[in-house]
């Protein structure tokens, strides 16, 4: 096992459900409640040392996976190494609710935003959730696989310009 | 030379071809660009295909100073109400190039997030296929909206100020 993996679940064995190292890429997977502790013990353990955040993101699984429709991953770096490692957890189609880590490294400000916005993703404690790239009053969160490709009816819902109206 | 003495000091001619060939000669377009068709069109503003040969070298990024909008890329949802409001800030006489196959008809992008050509939301003049278009492309776009210029007559252009 990857040794900042192995290191997690020395530290905290309850919270791992599992691992897996396809192509050398280690991924563990942890308890939705631990995530924020998982991640702050990655960031600050002096061995593992991960400071930097390369992207959070979201997978729907829909029902493929038994642990839960929703999967946030956290892509993780250490800057000095360049090794990485990737951190999952998995969260229910109802009401899907995870603890924003935007204290531990702000760049996860945006994007959790992110998928707050097209996965619909709710995470707890972050300073300012607000859609960021869809407009604001959009009903849906598109990337869900249950939400039609073409939408519905949002992209031919403009007013063509009219000469007559004016400025 | 002096050659200047012996020219006659007045012509006659229709105002709309002396207007209309002033307009054709100095089309100054407002690049919209939001994806690749944006590249080309530099390229077709530099030096190897100089854009400046046909009146064009000219790129204004106020709106009110230009007589083309040129929208190379897809444009999304939130983009919308911006680029209408560029295309209400440009005063008559105006035009607009949709540049490449995004622009023209969303193209590959047949999502739920974007716009399924500009001619949804904008009166479309001259359509430029290709994905990107390449610079002669392009510059054929410029030439179409020179024939439509001479093919105008000024007072047809009554709208806006």
């Amino acid at each position: 096992m990857f040794k900042d993996a192995q290191a997690v679940k020395d530290r905290f064995p309850d919270a791992v459900l599992g691992y897996d190292d396809f192509r050398n890429q280690p991924t563990i997977t942890v308890k939705p409640e631990s995530a924020f502790e998982t991640l702050r013990f990655l960031r600050d353990d002096k061995e593992a040392g991960y400071d930097f955040l390369v992207d959070v993101t979201a997978v729907d699984y829909q029902d493929r996976s038994r642990l839960g429709r929703f999967a946030v991953v956290y892509h993780l770096c250490r800057m000095e190494t360049g090794k990485r490692m990737r951190v999952k957890a998995y969260l229910p189609a109802e009401d899907p609710e995870i603890e924003s880590v935007t204290p531990l490294w702000h760049c996860a400000d945006w994007a959790e935003r992110e998928v707050y916005d097209l996965m619909g993703v709710k995470f707890r404690n972050h300073p300012d959730l607000r859609r960021i790239m869809l407009p604001e009053g959009f009903e849906f969160h598109p990337l869900r696989k249950d939400y039609p490709v073409r939408g519905r009816g949002e992209r031919d819902s403009f007013v063509k310009y009219d000469p007559e109206d004016g400025l | 030379m002096g050659i200047e003495s012996r020219l006659p000091t007045f012509v006659t001619t229709k105002l709309d071809w002396i207007v209309n060939q002033a307009r054709k000669y100095s089309v100054w377009p407002m690049p919209f660009a939001t994806a690749c068709c944006g590249i080309e069109f530099m390229a077709s503003a530099s030096s190897r295909y100089d854009l400046s040969r046909f009146g064009s070298e000219i790129m204004r990024f106020s709106p009110r100073q230009a007589d083309l909008l040129l929208v190379a890329g897809r444009v999304c949802l939130k983009e919308v109400p911006v680029l209408m409001k560029i295309y209400r800030q440009m005063g008559e006489p105006k035009w607009v190039m949709a540049v490449g196959a995004c622009a023209s008809t969303g193209g590959m992008l047949d999502v739920y997030g974007v716009v399924q050509g500009i001619d949804k939301i904008l009166p479309v003049d001259v359509y430029v296929p290709g994905c990107p278009p390449r610079p002669e492309a392009i510059i054929d776009g410029f030439i179409q909206i020179h024939k439509i210029i001479t093919g105008e007559r000024i007072a047809d252009r009554k709208h806006g100020d």
